[in-house]
């Protein structure tokens, strides 16, 4: 449904994506992820036409974005990450402005106005004006507008970034519902627990796509085994095994100490490194590796190239 | 009809009415412009300030400072007993003028010889000081025209000789608020449509609603028309408003024909919202949109004649305000409404803003693109 090939996007001096290629089969949820800064938003905004690729070519449907750009807007509904609607419209107005854009049908509008405002719970804060709205109501609102048109794709630059979660989660309920019409979605977040939800995912680094595949086939692939302990000085615990043999990061939260190692051997080394130096650590043991860990290694090796 | 174009100029339209401030500005600046130009910028100069230093004390001088009070053009302020308190006075800007009528005034006329007054005159605004300058020998020339005739015992007027009897057309009565007041609805038309028209579109970059546009299928013409149109309309609200305000207030007389008027307004709009159009494409925010919309203005103001006359400026300032669209439309505005003419003495200035309207749009269309960067 939508094919990237060799995109690059320059602005002035600063690459921001740099010769991405991947493809999105129809009616997939794919997920670009990635930090801050990473391309993401700069990739969607080049898929939905906002913006024009330096070189490279995509294509939505099989129509090119830079030769028919006017082609290509029927058959994506966008949502930019800042709220895009109009601030001093009701809910109702912004609707109807962008229904009237795409040029539907007048005959159906009620109905279809109707349809969307009961789909993101939004009927009964029709007239209000959107600026009046809660974050998580702009969101299911702007949502609502760019399904306006029944497009064939959507594109999401995170949508669920500074929503608190119980929204979060209602906004994935509306895509699922989408998704189960059979549109095809890419959105980018830079949270890992909605990387799961995706067919696939693309993680992004610094303009470059290091990875393209299942999630869980990232994560289940990964050849390094994750180990976790408690310590009281987690800080000098990590110090001290961060350049062992074998150790690949140490991450530590609050008291616990997260560690990836090449080998599930190479744990006997790292609790006698800890003994040796007195340090007050519980016994270390295997635990299931995350999305995150997988990521977090990738990264570590694009970093060392 | 272009049901895209329509839907544009709907939310415009929602966007001026829910937003107080801006209503403000259209609608109550151009009233406050209106009455502060009208009064303010006045250079009507009647009844200035004035000192007089009689050491002559006669009835001839008395007759002589009777007739200056008389003509209305100076309000003797002070009665000094020496000339440094006139120089004080003047110094310190108390008075504009200060008449000297020297001891033996009175005698010097009496026995038939030239008597001389000297007349003081503040020249630090020239326009004041030309204009007292003026008053001070009529006022001057006519006094000695009734001691000449009273001498010779006859009417001078029986005489013969050159009599000039000027007749002042368009404003009889010289109101500087007649020429103002087409003056500030040209300025008025100007500072709205160029300043909103930037502040609409960079406002949808600002706010991020660009993002959302750009990716509909709205070309940009239908954009630019669809923001523009709404203030074309309130635009013409305002002259209207300004006009009878005018009327209402400074007894502006409308001798020409308004119909006319408002076509060649939108003739000239075409090149203010070029102006604005320009603006947005290079502004980032509202506030850079602001300040860049009165840059165009305010040398657009002084190279008008809208204060100062076009014909007294040198001749490359003169060469720069020919690409002022203001110019041209000051010339319309007030031959229309002063002085009532029509279509035919106006042409040059209607080729003029012909080809300097769709020069400007045309530019600033061609810059402006239907994208993020």
């Amino acid at each position: 449904m939508i094919s990237v090939q060799n995109l690059t996007k320059q602005f002035n001096t600063t690459i921001a994506v740099h010769n991405l290629s991947f493809d999105v089969n129809e009616g997939q949820v794919f997920g670009l992820i990635g930090p801050d800064s990473a391309g993401k938003t700069t990739t969607l905004r080049v898929i939905s036409t906002a913006m024009r690729p330096t070189s490279g070519r995509v294509t939505v449907g099989g129509v090119d974005v830079t030769r028919d750009p006017g082609a290509v807007n029927q058959l994506i509904g966008y949502m930019p990450q800042r709220f895009a609607l109009y601030p001093d419209l009701t809910v109702v107005e912004n609707l109807n402005f962008f229904a009237d854009i795409f040029g539907s049908p007048r005959a159906r509008r009620g109905e279809l106005v109707a349809r969307l405002l009961g789909f993101a719970r939004l009927t009964e804060f029709q007239s209000r004006l959107a600026r009046n709205l809660s974050g998580g109501m702009q969101k299911k609102l702007a949502l609502a507008a760019t399904l306006m048109h029944t497009p064939r794709v959507l594109l999401l630059d995170e949508p669920t970034t500074g929503v608190d979660p119980v929204s979060r989660r209602e906004f994935w309920d509306l895509l699922t519902d989408v998704h189960l019409q059979g549109v095809t979605i890419v959105i980018s977040t830079p949270y890992l627990d909605e990387a799961e939800r995706c067919a696939r995912i693309g993680l992004l680094y610094r303009g470059e796509l290091i990875a393209c595949d299942d999630p869980r086939k990232l994560r289940d692939e990964m050849r390094a085994v994750v180990f976790e302990a408690q310590a009281e000085q987690s800080l000098r615990a990590r110090k001290l095994i961060e350049r062992s043999e074998g150790v690949l990061t140490v991450s530590t939260h609050g008291d616990l100490l997260r560690v990836l190692a090449d080998r599930a051997e190479r744990a006997g080394a790292i609790q006698a490194a800890w003994r040796a130096s007195g340090l007050a650590v519980s016994d270390l043991r295997a635990v299931k590796p995350r999305l995150e860990d997988a990521f977090v290694l990738m990264i570590q090796k694009q970093e060392s190239k | 009809m272009n049901s895209r174009l329509v839907s544009i100029i709907r939310k415009e339209f929602i966007h001026i009415i829910r937003d107080p401030r801006s209503l403000a500005i259209m609608f109550v600046i151009p009233i406050i412009q209106l009455i502060l130009l009208g009064y303010a910028a006045t250079t009507d100069i009647r009844r200035l300030n004035t000192a007089v230093y009689d050491a002559d004390r006669t009835i001839q001088s008395r007759q002589l400072i009777e007739a200056y009070r008389a003509s209305d053009y100076f309000a003797i302020r002070y009665n000094v007993g020496n000339e440094t308190e006139i120089a004080e006075l003047l110094d310190r800007g108390d008075v504009r003028a200060g008449i000297i009528i020297p001891s033996g005034y009175g005698d010097n006329l009496a026995k038939g010889k030239a008597a001389q007054v000297a007349f003081l005159i503040d020249g630090s605004d020239p326009t004041v000081a030309s204009t007292a300058f003026a008053a001070s020998q009529s006022v001057g020339q006519a006094q000695s025209i009734q001691i000449l005739q009273r001498r010779l015992g006859v009417d001078v007027t029986q005489l013969g000789g050159v009599e000039i009897r000027p007749r002042v057309w368009y404003n009889p009565e010289l109101k500087s608020a007649s020429y103002m007041i087409p003056a500030v609805m040209g300025m008025i038309l100007q500072f709205l449509t160029t300043m909103f028209t930037a502040l609409t579109i960079v406002r949808e970059r600002e706010q991020g609603t660009i993002e959302q546009l750009v990716v509909t299928p709205i070309k940009s013409w239908e954009l630019v028309v669809g923001k523009v149109v709404p203030y074309i309309g309130v635009a013409f609200f305002d002259l209207a408003e300004v006009l009878f305000m005018g009327v209402l207030l400074f007894d502006v007389p409308i001798r020409g024909n308004v119909p006319l008027l408002l076509v060649l307004s939108l003739l000239f709009l075409l090149t203010t919202l070029g102006f604005g159009l320009l603006i947005s494409t290079v502004a980032r925010t509202q506030q850079e949109a602001m300040f860049l919309s009165f840059l165009v203005m305010l040398p657009g103001i002084f190279l008008s004649g809208f204060f100062f006359p076009l014909e007294a400026m040198p001749g490359w300032l003169q060469a720069v305000s020919y690409v002022i669209p203001l110019r041209y439309m000051l010339v319309i505005l007030r031959g229309i409404i002063l002085k009532g003419v029509g279509l035919p003495p106006l042409m040059d200035q209607v080729i003029a803003l012909a080809i300097l309207g769709p020069l400007i749009f045309a530019a600033a269309s061609m810059r402006f693109r239907k994208s993020l960067e």
